[in-house]
């Protein structure tokens, strides 16, 4: 038995009955991340020693008899954003190559509270700003299922780690798909809950106003869990929401029968893929077979959700990174002449070039004169695409789309065509500009086995409706028995 | 043309410092004086990844600021990011309000010797305080101090209604004891707690537009906002007079040579960028919640000022210094209230007291002693224990090693002498010793018996009691 082929829920059940020790599973992970890292490239920083020693640790106190959560000793890999005391916080970036925080975010104090065992910290774009994970100032990631593919972006570390067994799950970030897009490209689930659900206290901000945080898993059970553990309302961050506590595990019933799931046309039209396309009508089927009610339906308003998000989003970030300024942390320029040279020259060396673009792009819509014509309009859009999905949400319970138009794409595809990489989010972005909750599954691959991913979109907080159309599904098509990554390159 | 040609127009942007405990969007203290960034913590020194948390204090502080000069309480407020970079901006943007201010629509009364008038509130609104750079004195660079970066400010603005530097002054002054008495900053400004922008232009008399103006910033003191406001006044005059244009500017005032500079720099023609800051949320305010500050808020200095004349027939110049400022009325009210003679402490506070205040530049909140000394002053007067005299080196005598008054006549040795034995010693070789001064009162110069009680009090050094000087003198030369 490879442990790390198992999902989390499968390996608790296993602690349980005592078949393994916590550090049997922190130490084929260990092995794991020893076999597959050189390909995959997913970390940034790998804390395996210190794993092993909290794994033995728990094992230690489980057979004096106390008590621990059953999660405590479960691995789990970070996305390099997400703030860690005492490890490296970089963003993957130059900015903070050295960057160490004082403090932890509420998510991972959360994942303390529960003593589970951070393995490392991922890889990702820069900041958050990408959609392949080739704009890391450290490394390229590798696709698992084609090493030389890219993983998605920007949690492409998170994904490809959770698809390639080093991590038996992992949190990333997604402020305009950021974590549905890369779990689409390496075949695993990611789930971006609902604006306000999690905490953002600790998360490097990108676009406050669209970041979540949320969970990669390698199924859905998993990602409820996940869900379960990180959500709830923050005092240090005003924008969380006050739910009530439920357990998500609970939604998941396997069962569509009379769900209303509604097909918005416009995400199947001009420039999504042919294959990607014929599985998404596959899994339109398999629905309809569950019992579940399909309808197409037309969400115009969508076509104008790509603009309007790099304009909220870089607009936010041009004004989130100006603490990057080289006074108090971070990356500071060699040599000087006056405190603008310091400036410029530490913000122009530290940060990568799509970092800068965003700041530009978001500095201009925000500057005078043009404030009303960009960034208000955006705000007015946004309005009206809430609005729009309010509509949808009178009329459906779930709406389905393909998470991305195409499956991964070759590394340096796209790296030099800022535009086209944008256009890859264009399934995802309406979600975070709505504050919607989406997760992305897996519903098949296409002729050269690369995994096609399905994106379910939920009404504000209904997680359970789209955990539970998610896990319904993936216990049907039974993806991850029937596909495997293959770790290979192909022709070069 | 002359400067009477000119009208004035001044507009006020004053920042005070609210006296919460706590910074605005974190848990830190805000007191002054501390070591450098010991009161800091992750997010106010923003470091990545961190959120604001709106202080409801501050909130509380700037409606009861705005209900107090008569603003309208905006129910539906919102913060904004206002983006530049400097090093004592950590964040490199003020989270501040733009174009939903708290308060809105607002005056206070002044009453300059033109005449009263009311001076237009323009806006409230709530912000952050940057942190403090110091700068190394031997030029090796500059040190970023945060423990100011993040206290709550307000910021008042005013319409351009003031015309001269008295009615600032003036409007100035009503200001600070207004928010004085609704304790929401202590306005002290020497640490700057209060702390304003001036904004001065000068047109034709008669004309409706206004003249380009020119902004001095970040004045912290009555006197050097007066001087600068009639320097800048002059200035333009001379300026416009001499053909040439006034640039819109920010100037800096120099208090050593009394003149205005230049602080241009082309690069910085500043665009702020504002936009709503997405990691807060809108402040929404209920009615219930502005009434309830409404029916807390205390006496004003206006009803005061009233209840003064009425109370304690003061005149209205005096009611008027003494309203001025919370702790001044507070003094008056608490020393006459235990001495029972308000008359006195009225007088003591106009006179030797405002003083004092004036000549040290001390304001009056820093008065070292409390009412209860102030009380016992009058009191030891009142029963004769010493002289009005020696009363006035006692009151300085508290400001400068404040204890009580009866410790320092103690220890000085200031007990006024009315032991009639005494007194008739000291008459006696008095009256010896000045036959000449005695011939002439006999010979009916009553001049003459101011002299010798004069010399009397410089034997005891002050201390006899001058009532019965006179009287034994009197007496021994009848």
């Amino acid at each position: 038995m490879d442990i790390t082929e198992l999902t989390v829920h499968e390996l608790q059940e296993k602690v349980k009955n005592k078949e393994l020790r916590l550090y049997d599973i922190t130490k084929a992970y260990v092995d794991k991340i020893e076999e597959n890292e050189k390909d995959v490239q997913a970390f940034v920083t790998i804390l395996t020693e210190e794993a092993i020693e909290k794994a033995k640790k728990i094992d230690e106190e489980i057979k004096n008899g106390e008590e621990v959560g059953n999660l405590a000793g479960i691995p789990i890999g970070i996305k390099d954003n997400i703030c860690t005391k005492g490890v490296k916080t970089t963003c993957s970036s130059k900015m903070l190559e050295n960057f160490i925080s004082p403090y932890d975010a509420t998510v991972v104090e959360k994942l303390n509270d529960e003593k589970m065992i951070n393995l490392g910290k991922l890889n990702m774009d820069e900041f958050a700003m990408g959609g392949s994970t080739e704009y890391s100032y450290f490394k390229k990631t590798r696709n698992p299922w084609n090493l030389n593919k890219v993983p998605g972006g920007s949690s492409g570390g998170s994904a490809a780690a959770v698809a390639s067994n080093m991590v038996p799950w992992a949190l990333g970030s997604d402020t305009g798909g950021s974590i549905r897009e890369p779990a689409s490209f390496c075949g695993v689930v990611g789930l971006k809950p609902t604006y306000g659900l999690v905490s953002r206290y600790g998360l490097v901000a990108f676009a406050s106003s669209l970041d979540q945080i949320g969970p990669i898993t390698k199924d859905v059970y998993d990602s409820a869990m996940l869900l379960n553990i990180i959500v709830g309302y923050d005092e240090k961050d005003t924008t969380s929401s006050k739910q009530e506590k439920r357990d998500y595990t609970k939604a998941l019933k396997n069962d569509v029968k009379g769900l209303k799931i509604g097909v918005p046309k416009e995400f199947f039209g001009e420039g999504i893929n042919e294959e990607v396309k014929a599985s998404l009508e596959e899994a339109i089927k398999t629905y309809k077979e569950l019992g579940a009610e399909v309808e197409e339906f037309s969400l115009d308003i969508a076509k104008y959700s790509l603009a309007t998000y790099y304009i909220i989003a870089c607009a936010e970030a041009s004004s989130n990174l100006g603490r990057f300024d080289g006074i108090r942390y971070g990356y500071r320029t060699k040599e000087f002449k006056d405190l603008k040279d310091l400036y410029r020259k530490s913000r122009s060396e530290g940060f990568g070039k799509e970092v800068k673009r965003r700041i530009i792009l978001g500095t201009y819509v925000l500057s005078s004169g043009y404030y009303d014509a960009y960034y208000k309009k955006a705000q007015q859009v946004r309005t009206l695409v809430m609005n729009e999905f309010n509509r949808a949400f009178q009329k459906y319970d779930v709406l389905l789309t393909p998470t991305s138009p195409t499956v991964a794409f070759d590394i340096g595809s796209k790296s030099n065509n800022p535009l086209e990489m944008y256009l890859a989010d264009i399934c995802t972005v309406s979600v975070n500009i709505a504050g919607l909750p989406g997760i992305s599954l897996p519903c098949g691959v296409n002729k050269e086995n690369m995994p096609i991913g399905m994106q379910l979109i939920g009404n504000k907080f209904q997680e359970e409706t789209i955990l539970n159309a998610a896990y319904t599904f993936e216990q049907k098509i039974k993806f991850r028995e029937n596909h495997k990554p293959a770790f290979r390159k192909g022709e070069e | 043309m002359a400067r009477e040609d000119y009208e004035v127009v001044i507009g006020l942007e004053v920042h005070a410092e609210l006296s919460t405990k706590t910074k605005i969007f974190c848990s830190c203290p805000t007191s002054f004086g501390a070591a450098p960034n010991t009161h800091v913590c992750p997010i106010c020194m923003a470091m990545p990844g961190t959120l604001p948390v709106l202080n409801e204090k501050v909130v509380e502080y700037a409606v009861r600021a705005g209900l107090a000069t008569e603003c309208t309480i905006s129910q539906d407020s919102k913060n904004d990011r206002k983006n530049y970079f400097y090093p004592d901006l950590p964040k490199a943007y003020q989270i501040s309000q733009y174009d939903k201010p708290l308060c809105e629509h607002g005056k206070i009364e002044i009453e300059p010797s033109t005449g009263r008038k009311a001076i237009g509130i323009t806006r409230i609104h709530i912000e952050e305080d940057a942190g403090k750079l110091n700068h190394d004195d031997f030029g090796r660079g500059s040190l970023v101090d945060l423990n100011r970066a993040g206290v709550p400010l307000i910021e008042i603005v005013s319409e351009p209604d003031l015309r001269s530097s008295e009615e600032v002054d003036l409007y100035l002054r009503k200001l600070k004891s207004i928010l004085e008495y609704i304790e929401v900053s202590d306005c002290k400004m020497q640490e700057g707690s209060l702390r304003a922008d001036v904004n001065v232009s000068i047109r034709k008399k008669g004309t409706k537009e206004f003249g380009t103006r020119t902004e001095m910033k970040n004045m912290n003191s009555f006197r050097s906002i007066t001087r600068a406001i009639e320097y800048e006044i002059d200035r333009q005059v001379d300026v416009i007079d001499n053909g040439g244009k006034i640039e819109q500017e920010t100037l800096r005032w120099d208090e050593v040579s009394g003149k205005t500079f230049s602080m241009r720099d082309k690069e910085d023609a500043q665009d702020y960028r504002y936009f709503p800051d997405p990691d807060l949320v809108a402040i929404k305010l209920s009615d219930e919640y502005i009434e309830n500050i409404k029916n807390t808020l205390p006496e004003l200095p206006e009803s005061r000022k009233q209840r003064y004349l009425t109370e304690y027939k003061l005149s209205e110049k005096d009611a008027n210094i003494i309203t001025s400022s919370k702790y001044l009325s507070d003094l008056f009210e608490q020393a006459s209230k235990i001495c029972n003679n308000p008359k006195a402490v009225n007088n003591w506070i106009i006179s030797d007291i405002s003083r004092i205040l004036n000549e040290t530049e001390m304001d009056p909140l820093e008065i070292p002693f409390d009412s209860k000394q102030l009380a016992k002053l009058v009191i030891l007067i009142d029963k004769g224990t010493i002289s009005s005299s020696i009363a006035k080196k006692v009151l300085v005598e508290m400001f400068e090693h404040p204890r009580d008054p009866e410790d320092i006549i103690d220890e000085k040795g200031w007990v006024q002498i009315s032991d009639e034995g005494a007194i008739k010693e000291v008459v006696l070789k008095v009256l010896e010793n000045n036959p000449k001064s005695v011939e002439d009162y006999k010979a009916g110069k009553e001049k003459a018996l101011g002299f010798l009680v004069g010399q009397a009090m410089k034997e005891t050094r002050g201390k006899a009691n001058p009532q019965m000087l006179n009287q034994m003198f009197k007496e021994e030369l009848k």
